[in-house]
């Protein structure tokens, strides 16, 4: 007999015996949906990860200096002659000052956080403004009494009004708003929003202490490790030591959060493939009480000629295409699971044609191996005994 | 063409063991239709068991066509039932969920022939027991003699050196039983082979030899009392 007739022979089983053989693909059916709505939701994840990564700036890498000390330190105006002196690995830089303040319009008033930044940051972190400017080099010159705020802070005190060319009060002083920023948090409270930036020579003096916070942008997505090597040497040249600074930069983070990710899809994943497995056993027990219900069947076709291989293929085949048919209604099962799955978290989730693949050869590959064994049990048979089993 | 010599089949060996076949010696001729007849118990399914190739004997030497069937493999033990040998069973033996031109195709399957020629094969054999109208019927929707018709299409399709049948009537009322007796004795004056077991003499005596055992043991052989 050939694969075709094996085949038809198959699908007339499965025909015949519908509840049972659905039930049976069962196992298969969750597990290769659950393989494949798990894969999708990990990848779709891991993507949304990275363009949130890219969105606070993918060239970024940012620069904490602790050290402090008399003779050895590192200045903005250090960074500045840097990023100056290497055009081919660094674009911008800008000191960076948080505190929180309490900004004040009329009556209206809340805690914000105040960011001391130079005219670069809205370049290095990928903001935009929505109307009006981002803080300039003469605001940093002069320490000019000018911010620029974020979405939130501009509902939260001017309503709909436009704050550009209004002002606020900071502390004790009086700014004028030059920029708001586009929003980029959603808006929230606490979140993206929920700031206000001033020069950061100005914040300096305000809060008498030094920068201790550097954000630099590369010159080039792929100048971002060698941009960081060379701050790294050039800080330990000053510091003479690993402790007094750190720098980090956007990808690397981005590589830790990666496999972070992937340790988890595949603890997902590993879980899933459990579940295959005990799908394989499932058709292995139908397919012995398959071959024990079919024994005299057997035997009738053995008196005619039959081989042994001819009886394993007939039921090994059965066991596949029962398994296989189960991966193909577990991969229609998963595409809508995932595609469920990620309107209930607000994100695209795209099945991968890799995922789909691989759980499908995978529960054919099950079908095979678990119904190996019942096939070569049916194939061995004595005709006699199975022509006379009742 | 079929030539026993010595065969025994003993199972239990050692001290209950029992000789359903005790060392019996025959040979059959090409064109032959021989009856087989003896008690249950006598060891006559056991002998038709050997001679179908289904079982092997524990002794002796069994000669099909000139080839020693005892050095041969499982699967040519296979293929000579294939191609050699044809069976009617007692029950039909008709898989349930195939329809009759499957069940006749069957053998032809297992012998590697195309769909065209399985299915002029089988319509042939269909033809010679008069059920070319009842291709797409299951078995369960004929009557016992119709499906024992099925079985002996089935038997002839691949145009076998002997046909054997185990007790063909024995599921069927007289009068069908007689038409397919009829139908045997048809087909070997067709030229077929046959080798017909029973328990009942009266049926053995449709056949032109009868070889009576009892114990394992044959106690006559000679020509049929009334050949048919």
């Amino acid at each position: 007999m050939n694969i075709k007739q094996y085949f038809l022979l198959a699908l007339k089983s499965i025909r015949t015996s519908k509840l049972r053989s659905f039930l049976t693909m069962l196992g298969i059916i969750i597990g290769v949906a659950s393989v494949i709505v798990l894969v999708s939701i990990m990848n779709s994840f891991s993507g949304e990860m990275s363009s949130t990564f890219e969105s606070f700036g993918a060239h970024l890498i940012t620069v904490n200096i602790f050290g402090r000390s008399s003779n050895r330190t590192v200045s903005a105006e250090d960074l500045y002659e840097w990023v100056d002196a290497y055009p081919d690995q660094l674009r911008f830089v800008s000191p960076f000052i948080a505190s929180p303040v309490t900004v004040k319009n009329g009556t209206k008033s809340l805690t914000t956080t105040l960011n001391g930044t130079g005219e670069d940051y809205d370049k290095i972190r990928n903001k935009e403004v929505e109307n009006g400017r981002f803080l300039g080099y003469i605001d940093m010159e002069r320490r000019q009494k000018v911010c620029v705020i974020g979405s939130y802070v501009a509902t939260e005190l001017f309503g709909a009004d436009d704050p550009v060319g209004r002002q606020v009060r900071l502390g004790g002083d009086i700014f004028n708003v030059v920029g708001v920023l586009k929003e980029t948090g959603g808006g929230l409270q606490g979140g993206d929003d929920d700031c206000v930036f001033i020069p950061y020579t100005l914040a300096l003096r305000m809060f008498r202490q030094m920068s201790g916070v550097y954000y630099l942008s590369a010159s080039d997505g792929n100048q971002v490790d060698s941009a960081a090597a060379l701050l790294r040497s050039k800080l330990y040249q000053v510091y003479q030591s690993d402790d007094a600074y750190r720098v980090a930069s956007m990808n690397e983070m981005l590589t830790q959060v990666n496999e972070l990710l992937g340790m988890m899809s595949s603890i997902l994943v590993g879980i899933a493939a459990i579940s295959l497995l005990v799908g394989g056993i499932g058709i292995m027990n139908i397919m012995l009480v398959s071959v024990t219900e079919r024994t005299r069947e057997i035997g009738i076709r053995k008196s005619l000629g039959a081989k042994r291989r001819d009886i394993r293929g007939q039921f090994i085949i059965e066991a596949a295409v029962t398994s296989a048919l189960g991966g193909t209604l577990g991969i229609l099962l998963g595409i809508t699971g995932a595609y469920l799955v990620g309107r209930l978290l607000g994100f695209t989730v795209v099945p991968t044609p890799t995922a789909i693949l691989m759980a499908f050869s995978v529960s054919a590959g099950i079908g095979i191996l678990f119904g190996y064994f019942p096939a070569s049990k049916a194939s061995k048979l004595n005709p006699i005994d199975a022509l006379r089993y009742e | 063409m079929i030539r026993l010599e010595d065969i025994y089949k003993i199972y239990n060996t050692g001290e209950n063991e029992v000789r359903a076949v005790d060392g019996i010696s025959l040979t059959i001729q090409k064109g032959e239709y021989v009856a087989i007849v003896g008690q249950s118990g006598s060891g006559k399914s056991t002998l038709m068991n050997i001679i179908g190739c289904l079982d092997v004997p524990t002794a002796g030497r069994y000669l099909l066509d000139g080839d020693d069937v005892g050095a041969l493999s499982d699967n040519k033990l296979a293929d000579i039932r294939n191609r050699r040998l044809g069976f009617v069973f007692q029950q039909y033996n008709l898989i349930a969920k195939l329809n009759v031109l499957e069940n006749v195709e069957l053998p032809l399957q297992y012998g590697g022939y195309s769909a065209r020629q399985r299915r002029e094969k089988a319509e042939g054999a269909l033809a010679r027991v008069g059920l070319l109208d009842r291709l797409h019927h299951l078995p369960s929707q004929l009557s016992g003699g119709q499906q024992q018709r099925v079985s002996i299409a089935r038997a002839l399709v691949s145009d076998p050196s002997v046909i054997l049948a185990d007790e063909p009537t024995g599921a069927l009322d007289s009068r069908t039983g007689l038409d397919v007796l009829q139908f045997l004795t048809q087909l070997n004056e067709q030229g077929n082979t046959i080798v017909l077991i029973t328990h009942d003499s009266k049926i053995a005596s449709m056949a032109r030899r009868v070889v009576n055992i009892s114990d394992g043991k044959i106690i006559s052989d000679e020509p049929s009392a009334a050949p048919a």
